[in-house]
């Protein structure tokens, strides 16, 4: 039950970030526009963030992690769910190192 | 209808947790991956607690988790601010619309309920709000329950991970990439998102050869969502001329 101070300044400045975006909507609710650039821009972040994300990943890896990421996209849009789509993908992984 | 406006502000924090269960069912499934993946990424337990709940914000504390260092000194804590809150930007859009809640001036009550504020109790608060007057008390006690949902399970899960010894052993190293694909497949609303996920994609690729650490998360997330949105307004004046 530790917490480096790094850790802490890291979390707390997370924690601030977060809690000034969740108000600062409600204090400029009456001057944000509602659709428009700067609505349709906020609304693809998230997505952008996660293709960067896995991208590198994805396309320095071998041959393992490419067929284990196409499993995991299958098994998501079969089952809709996290969770097995997460298990079918570090399964498949698992299986496809053994053999390769 | 009449039964909801004469509710106390107790019935209806009630009310909001009661109609948020099943949410948090989902919520918790994904704390516990959540859970397993910060002990991967060298968080404590104690770190797992104060991060789930302060920051509270699932899909922020994922991208925090893959910058995350287990060598304190070497944390990039401005990166991983920076991350988080460009994730967390579309917040602003979300609470805005919670603004109909609090007629009138706001108080520290309306500043206080925008903690207990996620995507699932906006949604679900924002259906109520469609029906008829609703209490900020639904969305406290919708968020509330999402809270315990959350701090629950990613702790759950941070504790039973902790048993697994090698992760890269059991292709568990592969977890966050899984999990990372799910999430964004999860975001999938149609046409419109294939450009900023490409564009986002290939910049992050370009990005990561050309930059030192992390940025490259940021740029492509900010050069995706720039060009979904660009694309996504230019196509519609040109269905208007």
């Amino acid at each position: 039950m530790t917490v480096s101070p790094e850790a802490l300044l890291a979390i707390v400045l997370m924690a601030l970030a977060t809690y000034a975006i969740r108000a600062g909507g409600l204090v400029i609710a009456d001057k944000l526009p509602r659709d428009g650039f700067f609505a349709a821009w906020l609304r693809h972040i998230p997505g952008a963030v996660l293709a960067a994300l896995i991208a590198p990943a994805i396309a320095t890896g071998g041959i393992a992690e490419a067929a284990a990421a196409a499993i995991t996209a299958l098994v998501f849009v079969a089952t809709r769910s996290l969770f097995p789509a997460m298990a079918a993908g570090v399964i498949a992984v698992y299986l496809i190192r053994l053999a390769v | 209808m009449s039964r909801r406006q004469n509710g106390s502000a107790l019935d209806e924090l009630a009310r909001g947790a009661r109609l948020c269960l099943p949410v948090c069912v989902s919520v918790a499934a994904y704390g516990l991956v959540w859970g397993v993946l910060a002990g991967q990424a060298g968080l404590s337990v104690l770190e797992v607690l104060l991060m789930s709940g302060l920051v509270f914000a699932g899909s922020s504390q994922f991208v925090a988790l893959d910058l995350w260092t287990s060598n304190p000194a070497a944390l990039p804590i401005a990166a991983i601010v920076v991350a988080v809150a460009v994730v967390n930007l579309r917040y602003v859009m979300l609470t805005a619309t919670l603004r109909p809640l609090f007629p009138g001036r706001l108080g520290p009550g309306a500043f206080a309920a925008m903690f207990a504020a996620t995507d699932e109790n906006w949604a679900l608060t924002v259906g109520e709000m469609k029906r008829g007057p609703t209490s900020p008390a639904f969305l406290v006690g919708s968020g509330l329950a999402i809270y315990l949902a959350w701090l629950g399970a990613t702790l759950v899960g941070r504790l039973a991970g902790a048993a697994i010894d090698d992760p890269a052993a059991y292709g568990l190293d592969f977890a966050f990439t899984a999990t990372f694909l799910a999430l964004l497949l999860g975001m999938w609303r149609g046409k419109a998102d294939l450009v900023p996920w490409l564009v986002g994609a290939a910049a992050a690729l370009v990005a990561a050869r050309l930059i030192e650490g992390n940025w490259y998360i940021i740029i492509g997330g900010l050069v995706g969502s720039l060009a979904g949105a660009f694309l996504e307004t230019r196509s519609r004046r040109d269905r208007l001329a």
